[in-house]
């Protein structure tokens, strides 16, 4: 593949993936991966791999970002998920072979995974 | 850490907590010298050279979160079990360079692993951010710079999963063409 292909690939890629822009529906939920050096020593770029390719498998649209360290290097891979109005949980110790069970359980049939939530947080008034 | 890469990942992060919005990446392999160089620069905020000092102390941070950063000093062991060093050159307000080095054929280094995962990895943090990415071995060179894939992709973000699947596409081929064997054994197996 020659970079001037893969550039006129890109600008094809591009006019497509913009009418998906407009089609997009925004859906408030957003999956935070810690990715500090407890995470990644953890497995947390192979969990963040995993959840990339649940995600277009199942066709969910969700917001995913990595952060630093949040003190729990314990319970490294932490994944939180947040949807719209509802609370944001914590999961502990997710490694990527869990990552098709979580998605499913908590995105597609909306149950927390109660036996690998840590913590629970109320969602924000606005 | 079992592959290089994800020390690379780590430097990458501390450059972010630095307020980084660029890193250059440079894995340089030559076979001649027999060396094996990772290279992380970024334009965050630089330290003083009192901060230098001690951040190679597994007990210094400036994180709030634990009292530990062990990032620096996993890389420098790992580094000197190879017969290399670490070094790192840094001002404020101009940056960070940090440098490892390895000797190649030691048996105890780690395998570079999967980069092109790694640079995918970089692209969700939760500050934007563009990487350049060099990877030579023996004086041949591949190179993927964020910052001119952003002009053609324009308003479509670069995690876009069809802009995310070019590039994972087009990292992969590149590290090919350029001959990199050095992947880490649980992909072999």
């Amino acid at each position: 593949m020659t970079k001037l292909k893969s550039i006129e690939e890109l600008k094809k890629i591009r006019e497509e993936a913009r009418k998906d822009l407009l089609t997009r529906v925004q859906t408030g939920t957003r999956i935070i991966i810690g990715m500090g050096t407890c995470g990644i020593a953890a497995g947390a770029r192979d969990t963040m791999q995993a959840v990339l390719r649940e995600l277009q498998a199942k066709n969910i649209e969700a917001h995913v970002e990595t952060v630093g360290c949040v003190g729990m290097c314990a319970k490294e891979p932490l994944i939180d998920i947040e949807q719209a109005g509802k609370s944001r949980v914590r999961y502990g110790n997710v490694t990527a072979d869990k990552v098709p069970r979580l998605i499913e359980e908590h995105l597609v049939r909306g149950r927390v995974v109660q036996e690998w939530a840590i913590s629970r947080m109320e969602a924000q008034k606005t | 850490m079992t592959e290089l890469s994800l020390h690379i990942l780590d430097l990458v992060r501390n450059a972010l907590e630095a307020g980084a919005s660029r890193v250059e990446i440079v894995v340089d392999e030559d076979a001649a010298t027999d060396t094996l160089r990772l290279e992380v620069k970024d334009n965050g905020r630089g330290m003083s050279q009192e901060e230098i000092d001690r951040v190679l102390d597994p007990f210094y941070t400036t994180r709030k979160t634990r009292h530990v950063g062990l990032g620096l000093p996993l890389l420098q062991e790992a580094c000197q079990r190879c017969e290399g060093e670490l070094s790192i050159r840094s001002r404020p307000g101009r940056g960070t360079t940090v440098q490892a080095l390895f000797k190649r054929s030691h048996i105890d280094r780690a395998p570079l692993g999967d980069m092109p995962s790694v640079l995918l990895t970089i692209l969700f943090s939760e500050k934007p951010v563009d990487w350049l990415y060099v990877h030579r071995i023996d004086g041949r060179e591949f190179r993927l710079d964020t910052a001119e894939v952003r002009k053609e992709t324009a308003e479509v973000p670069l995690t876009h999963p069809r802009v995310r699947q070019w590039l994972l596409e087009y990292l992969r081929k590149g590290e090919q063409d350029l001959g990199s064997t050095d992947i880490p054994l649980r992909a072999i197996a």
